[in-house]
């Protein structure tokens, strides 16, 4: 190439950036529309949850407090009845029944890995791990379904239905999670620590208590909160043992529901638009909350950890 | 740390109409967001010679080097102003399409980075993207550049095994190939030799001896030897500013600039 | 107690601790594998479902589940790849962009079973695509969406800058650069992503009670026009998928062998992903040794 041409080619506009340019159009073009689908679930979801209060006049301190959840009957002042305590109680108990038995096996397990035995752990334990994740939900619904409802009622009398079975059920499906994110939390912690600690002559337990357990608190909570988020939002194994009874728990094994079973059941008995149906949306967006708000507070604790560290 | 008057330079003037002048710049700074790595540096290089640019690290003689084939615009919040003339267009400009100016303007890193493709595609990779489709033509090219790169004979047999699996004097050696399948005019070099071993940087000096013969190179080096053996000009850069620059042989006897000559004689900082 | 008794109860505690959740998982397979296998059968695997009596199969549903993974993945995988992409490559560093991460970060947290109703709002009734495989599989994409587009960017960013620089300075584009340098790189991590999330997606059930249906339509395996009404390709039939079946009979009870179907279906289901994890393994460390001449993949 001469002079000229290489002056020519160099003022003209390449293959190389047109091909640039497309490029950033369809990426561009992809992380556009999955905001949009964020942003329509948001929209859909909330204005239809909202419907109940704004459209219906449905109190919302009601709505939240009261125990009677019958949306085609009204109340003795001809409000309907739509209280989504029994739901709102159903969800939380089964959530952090299920996280406070998961916490001391997840972190035992974790220990595990990598305090004591990190070859064990990374040849059998991971893949345990992994594989009980991998496990479908419906399969841990049907075996909860057909060996600890059974095994509860035998135990305890009653149905076996209830808050007790959905416990059992969910901590054996946010085990592995809460488990393998407080491993990653162990193995953030610094090796000088443990070095530190048992060259000044504890022992090995001592310095997992004193030392790695409590550098890593903030990034095991987080494991933690994240597994209730899991738990939360867990619909049809749930569903298939929880009992679905829309009554404020009297006790762990009486039937009971939560949000998520009220909706896997009700949604397809409803009419669009009516009162019963906007109701169910308006748990729906519940459910939608939920999980950002555990994100705040994961986002708040991994904040406060960074800061103390 | 020894201060110096970075107001005390001598910077030969090599575009004197004696010699052909392959690329140029004119007052080139770099910043960082609000810091100024470099300030203002104007140096000419002549055609099918070797200069190397030495100096203390964070002197921003690899800062400068990079934005000679304005690599530096792929950094957010980098802006390079200055003139950086090229067969007489200023290719620091707007108009320039970056991409095809690259192509005349090649670079080869510290770090040999060969793509996680086999030795013969990452050779004919970028060709074939920028439309050489003839397979007589690229098995050609793979051979004079790998003969001219001098990895030639050690892979000749194992041309579609992976380049991963090439030693890290070798896998340079084969960027130094890949390079020079475009046909530039003009050879970056970002310090080469660093993460290689003596006898890998011997052979790769010998090279880049031979590839001058068809090739301007510009070379970054931390290695005062090398840089002594192998380039005809050297320029010393200095915090930013090009401090002195002249012919290899008198920067490393009879420097001007006493910053030049406490670097050069191991007396630095 | 000294320090060290107590060294020695705690190590016996970690001990038993791990055993059980190794018991746990040996429970839950043997339990599946023991009371669905034997059930098992060819029958099994190709017949139609029976409403209520004993001894119907799931040849339907299974196809139904491998058709919905199909279509779900084929929308999903160049979406998550186009973001990926923008995410690890062109992504400015403001608060937009950390803005757009924690968005994809949300949907990621979401209960499948919302994503399923705003999938039954919006595909199936605002669209009007009904209770259908075409508003299962895009269910399952929003679903599927922000994991595969997390690990797309994770694995472009840990192939070197080195890279990336190389392709730039021969005269490529950015995006030449990404797809023909940097995606094959790191194919080893999004293949085992994407055959991860094909597992996920093959047991969800929740996201798809209301968007693919609870039932399927009578079909006729000998008409394969997607534009036939009963053809299994037909994308507007509703399709009830093998997860889904599973939480049916077991919610209605109606048939009277919901066990041994349920353990049969649950058998198959997650031998599937078994599969699946494995295939990851496998082809990750394949396609790993294949680029890089290395034997073996730490």
């Amino acid at each position: 190439m001469n002079n000229d041409e290489i002056r020519v080619s160099l003022l003209k506009r390449s293959r190389a950036s047109k091909n640039e340019r497309w490029g950033k159009l369809i990426s561009g073009a992809c992380i556009t529309i999955i905001i949009g689908v964020v942003v329509s679930i948001f929209y859909f979801v909330a204005s239809k949850g909202l419907a109940t209060f704004f459209e219906d006049k449905v109190n919302l301190w009601k709505f939240l407090t009261g125990t009677v959840w019958n949306p085609s009957a009204k109340d003795a002042q001809g409000n309907p009845q739509l209280g989504a305590l029994p739901m709102i109680v159903g969800s939380f108990s089964v959530t952090f029944l299920a996280a406070i038995i998961a916490t001391p096996f997840a972190i035992g397990a974790a220990v595990f890995m990598t305090e004591i035995s990190p070859r064990l752990g990374k040849k059998v334990l991971q893949p345990v791990i992994e594989l009980l994740v991998g496990i479908p939900s419906v399969v841990y619904g049907f075996i909860g379904l057909s060996v600890v409802v059974p095994f509860v009622r035998h135990l305890f009398g009653g149905s076996g239905f209830g808050i007790l079975s959905g416990t059992f059920v969910l901590f054996v499906m946010i085990l592995p999670t809460v488990t393998s994110m407080t491993v990653d939390a162990l193995n953030a912690v610094p090796r000088a620590y443990r070095e530190a600690s048992l060259a000044l002559g504890a022992t090995r337990w001592q310095t997992i208590y004193k030392v790695v357990l409590r550098a890593s608190i903030s990034g095991i909570i987080t494991a933690v909160v994240f597994g209730m988020s899991r738990a939360f939002g867990e619909a049809l194994a749930v569903q298939m043992v929880i009992g679905n009874a829309m009554l404020l728990p009297q006790n762990l094994i009486s039937p009971a529901s939560t949000l998520t079973s009220v909706l896997t059941m009700g949604m397809g008995n409803s009419v669009m638009g009516s009162l019963s149906n906007n109701a169910l949306w308006s748990l729906a967006l519940l459910l939608l909350i939920m999980p950002l708000i555990f994100n705040i507070l994961i986002r708040w604790i991994g904040k406060k950890g960074a800061m103390r560290s | 740390m020894k201060t110096y008057d970075s107001n005390d330079r001598y910077i030969k003037e090599l575009d004197d109409g004696k010699r052909e002048i392959a690329l140029s710049t004119d007052d080139i700074h770099v910043s960082y967001g609000i810091h100024e790595a470099i300030h203002g540096v104007s140096l000419a290089f002549e055609r099918y010679k070797i200069t190397a640019l030495i100096g203390a690290s964070g002197s921003g003689k690899s800062t400068y080097l990079r934005s000679l084939n304005r690599m530096n615009d792929n950094i957010s919040g980098t802006k390079v102003t200055g003139k950086i003339m090229y067969r007489g267009i200023d290719v620091n400009g707007d108009d320039v399409d970056v991409y095809e100016m690259r192509k005349h303007i090649g670079m080869v890193f510290q770090q040999p980075n060969p793509f996680a493709k086999s030795i013969y595609d990452n050779i004919t990779f970028a060709l074939k993207r920028h439309g050489e489709k003839n397979k007589k033509v690229l098995d050609e090219i793979v051979e004079t550049t790998l003969k001219q790169a001098g990895l030639w004979n050690q892979v000749k047999d194992d041309l579609h095994q992976s380049a991963l699996a090439l030693s890290g004097g070798q896998a340079q050696r084969l960027c130094i190939a890949r390079a020079i399948a475009m046909k530039p005019d003009i050879l970056l070099l970002d310090e080469p030799a660093a993460v290689l071993d003596p006898i890998s940087t011997a052979t790769l000096e010998e090279t880049l001896m031979e590839l001058k013969e068809h090739y301007t190179i510009i070379i970054v080096t931390h290695n005062m030897q090398q840089a002594g053996r192998i380039s005809d000009y050297t320029a010393f850069f200095h915090l930013g500013d090009a401090l002195e620059y002249d012919e290899t042989r008198k920067i490393f006897t009879r420097p001007k600039i006493q910053a030049t000559e406490d670097y050069v004689s191991g007396h630095f900082g | 107690m000294t320090p060290r008794k107590w060294d020695k109860v705690a190590t016996v505690v970690l001990y038993m601790i791990s055993i059980f959740i190794i018991f746990v998982l040996a429970f839950l397979l043997l339990y599946i594998l023991i009371t669905g296998l034997p059930h098992v059968s060819w029958h099994f695997i190709t017949g139609k479902s029976s409403s209520f009596q004993a001894g119907g199969g799931i040849g339907v549903q299974l196809f139904n589940s491998i058709y919905l993974l199909v279509l779900a993945m084929i929308i999903s995988v160049p979406l998550s790849l186009g973001a990926g992409i923008w995410l690890s490559e062109y992504a400015p560093k403001n608060w937009v962009t950390s803005l757009i991460r924690n968005a994809i970060e949300i949907l990621s947290s979401l209960p499948s079973v919302v994503v399923g109703l705003f999938g039954f709002l919006v595909f199936s009734i605002q669209m009007n695509f009904g209770f259908s495989i075409l508003s299962g599989a895009l269910a399952l994409t929003v679903f599927n969406l922000p994991l595969l587009t997390r690990k797309v960017e994770d694995s472009l960013q840990a192939i070197h800058y080195t890279q990336r620089e190389a392709g730039y300075a021969l005269g490529l584009s950015r995006w030449e650069t990404v797809i023909h340098v940097v995606v094959p790189a790191a194919l080893p991590g999004i293949i085992t992503g994407m055959i991860l999330g094909m597992g996920r997606i093959f047991g969800e059930a929740a996201a798809l009670i209301y968007t693919a249906g609870q039932s399927s339509p009578p079909l006729d395996f000998s008409n394969w026009n997607p534009l036939y009404i009963a053809s299994p390709l037909n994308p507007m039939r509703s399709a009830e998928t093998l997860a889904v079946h599973i939480w049916k009979i077991n919610s209605e009870g109606i048939i009277p062998d919901a066990t041994q179907v349920s353990a049969a279906s649950s058998a198959v289901l997650v031998l599937f992903v078994l599969l699946l994890n494995f295939l990851a393994r496998y082809v990750g460390n394949r396609l790993y040794a294949h680029l890089t001449g290395v034997k073996e993949r730490n």
